[in-house]
């Protein structure tokens, strides 16, 4: 972690942590099921400290950008609280979500549908300092500004419309335009996953750099671990909207406790043909998140399952007294009654 | 480390960010535009020179340039518009002047190039008189139809929830009709007269309208740039205003000038059954009405109001396809 210039928008120091979660929970309501409903994230905690980047990874569906969206309030949650630098959102006395959105942008996943087809690309990202109060010759100067921080040519890129541009160059876009507003911390939701791995490259070294340039706290979210791995500080493996471990990079990749996150870890490919992956480390799909499994939401899929986890939900605890790494698993909890619960 | 380590290195790897991905790998070759032999800043795009940057419209006017077919039609239309503005300059005769003799005469009898009506009058004169009325009857409506229709369903598809069923569901009871019998009904209720008509036929098509503007409005709605403005503060007004309009006007606008040929032949069709301009005020579907019972005597030219009506149809269909056409330009 950098040590962090003076922000004159910084309130609680740098011990205070630039958000946290408590609880959140947000359960998506199905049309016609009889009240039944999707349980997107569930009781999720965790925090995010100034100037670190904090890694989600999960499968497909698992609540990544559910919870991207939650921490922008563009979803609401049901339950649970958000503190930004020490003020809860959205709650008197707090911060405003309008003022939130000043301090917390998000870039998008899909480059091709989250810029505006008949925009110039300048004035998409001239649009969020427009809004927040610049004048409109002030907000054109900051996006020229912006394209050119990204590495694009304002002269040459900002008069064109999107599919004038490659995805790089696209998702290059929507970072000046998560930027321009002059954020604290920014979501990347999945930012890097829809393009080639050679411009993935060069965009996280780009995330990387205006992370140092401006102070940057990153919440990455994304399923490739190697990505992840890269860029991260601390990673949050999430299941079924559940929080199934949350620990320092090194830790995870070194020594994974829970199993999903093992398997995770073994099902990255090999690029090594002597070392072939025969098997695959999980299969099937994720169980229906409408009525995840009763207990560990993993039991249905884990090689370890035993009767203590459908009985009770394992909760989020510290291993061997490490407080900064935890994992939701009976296995790490020696009062559990898991038959393998001593080892751990 | 497995994996891609050949393309995104590994984190003890690299500890200057300046340093191109390149660098490690000697194979490694451009990429999106990135120059490897410029070392600061790697990440610098280059903008492929020969590209000429070209905004929307521009590019829906150089495909509309490069359309003969659609550029006749056009030609045909505006044609007919600038005769029916300068009708008092071109036509020959005063339209309203009767001839007891002059009656039912055919094309090229005493000076009348297309003959006369049943009470004498100039066919062409009023031919080209007509086509005020007509025109007028295709476009007002369709405009205010697109304007009403347009902003009802950009609201309900934006705000969606129970405004928007609240909205869909009365334009479905207005659907439920035929647009011929609606337009009847509605005419026939408040009786008959040019204005009448016109809020005949705009009521005819707003719901249409309405649900082009809604469906456009919807798709865009579910768009990650709308949701990226939300983020930045953005009040919903000014999303509607300048991430949603522009990207709704196309559809409305097509299908907008597609409602002109059917308006001109709806309103034809009131006037034929009189539901429409009253006489001696010269319409097509009057003229085609009052001359029906002639086309005996003088079939040709009792088809001329019909065969205006028909040209004049067509014309802006064909205009409207290659509009549709030239503004299908991907983005």
């Amino acid at each position: 972690m950098t040590a962090l210039a003076h922000d004159p928008r910084d309130r609680g120091g740098l011990q205070q942590p630039m958000l946290i979660a408590r609880d959140l929970r947000k359960h998506f309501p199905v049309k016609g099921s009889g009240g039944k409903s999707v349980k997107a994230v569930d009781d999720v905690s965790f925090t995010v400290g100034k100037g670190e980047t904090l890694g989600v990874v999960g499968e497909s569906g698992c609540g990544k950008s559910t919870l991207a969206r939650l921490m922008l309030h563009l979803v609401k949650p049901d339950a649970g609280e958000l503190v930004f630098d020490g003020d809860p959102v959205a709650l008197d006395p707090g911060i405003a979500v309008d003022a939130l959105r000043r301090q917390v942008q998000m870039v998008f996943q899909d480059s091709y549908s989250s810029l505006n087809p008949r925009m110039p690309v300048r004035d998409s990202v001239a649009f969020g300092p427009f809004v927040q109060g610049k004048g409109k010759n002030e907000a054109r100067h900051i996006a020229r500004d912006m394209l050119g921080k990204v590495g694009l040519d304002p002269d040459a890129f900002g008069p064109r419309y999107p599919h004038e541009l490659s995805g790089g160059q696209k998702q290059r876009v929507n970072i000046a335009r998560a930027l321009a507003t002059g954020p604290r911390m920014v979501i990347l939701d999945e930012p890097v996953s829809a393009l080639d791995k050679s411009i993935e490259a060069q965009v996280l070294n780009l995330l990387r750099a205006l992370k140092r340039q401006f102070n940057l706290t990153y919440v990455f979210i994304s399923h490739d671990l190697n990505v992840v791995q890269y860029l991260s500080d601390r990673v949050l493996v999430m299941y079924l909207g559940r929080v199934v471990e949350l620990g320092p990079i090194d830790a995870i990749f070194e020594q994974p406790l829970h199993p999903y996150t093992r398997a995770l870890l073994a099902s990255r490919p090999s690029m090594d043909p002597a070392h072939r992956i025969a098997q695959p480390p999980i299969t099937g799909d994720p169980p229906n998140p409408i009525d995840p499994p009763s207990g560990c939401r993993f039991r249905t899929r884990c090689p370890f399952a035993e009767r203590v986890c459908e009985m009770t939900d394992p909760a989020l605890g510290p291993w061997q007294g490490r407080q900064s790494h935890t994992a939701a698993c009976h296995m790490h909890n020696p009062g559990s009654g898991h038959s393998l619960a001593a080892s751990g | 480390m497995t994996g891609y380590s050949s393309v995104i290195p590994a984190k003890a790897g690299i500890e200057d960010d300046a340093m191109p991905v390149a660098a490690l790998d000697p194979r490694f070759r451009g990429g999106d535009g990135v120059t490897t032999t410029r070392p600061e800043p790697f990440f610098e795009e280059q903008a492929a020179p020969a590209t000429r940057v070209r905004g929307y419209w521009q590019s829906v006017f150089y495909r509309l340039r490069h359309d003969p077919v659609t550029l006749v039609f056009a030609a045909i239309v505006l044609l007919i518009v600038l005769a029916a503005i300068c009708a008092p300059l071109i036509a020959p005769f005063d339209p309203y002047k009767e001839s007891i003799v002059g009656r039912l005469k055919p094309f090229g009898w005493r000076g009348h190039p297309l003959g006369t009506d049943e009470l004498g009058r100039d066919m062409l004169s009023r031919l080209i008189y007509g086509g005020r009325v007509s025109l007028l009857m295709g476009v007002v409506p369709v405009l205010i139809a697109s304007l009403v229709g347009g902003v009802l369903g950009v609201i309900g598809g934006f705000v969606g929830g129970r405004i928007n069923t609240a909205i869909m569901r009365t334009m479905d009871v207005f659907y439920a009709f035929p647009s011929v019998l609606l337009a009847v009904a509605i005419a026939g209720a408040m009786g008959g007269g040019m204005a009448n008509g016109m809020l005949a036929l705009t009521l005819v098509f707003i719901p249409p309208m309405c649900r082009v503007a809604e469906s456009a409005t919807t798709q865009i709605r579910a768009l990650d740039f709308i949701e990226a403005a939300r983020a930045s503060g953005a009040r919903t007004t000014t999303i509607i205003r300048y991430h949603v309009l522009g990207n709704v006007l196309g559809p409305v606008f097509i299908y907008a000038s597609s409602l002109v040929s059917v308006s001109i032949l709806l309103a034809s069709g009131l006037s034929f059954l009189g539901l429409g301009v009253r006489p001696p005020v010269p319409d097509w579907g009057l003229m085609l009405s009052t001359l029906r019972q002639s086309i005996y005597v003088v079939p040709f030219v009792c088809a001329l109001p019909g065969l205006a009506i028909f040209i004049t149809s067509i014309c802006c269909n064909l205009v409207s396809d290659g509009l549709r056409a030239a503004m299908d330009v991907r983005m």
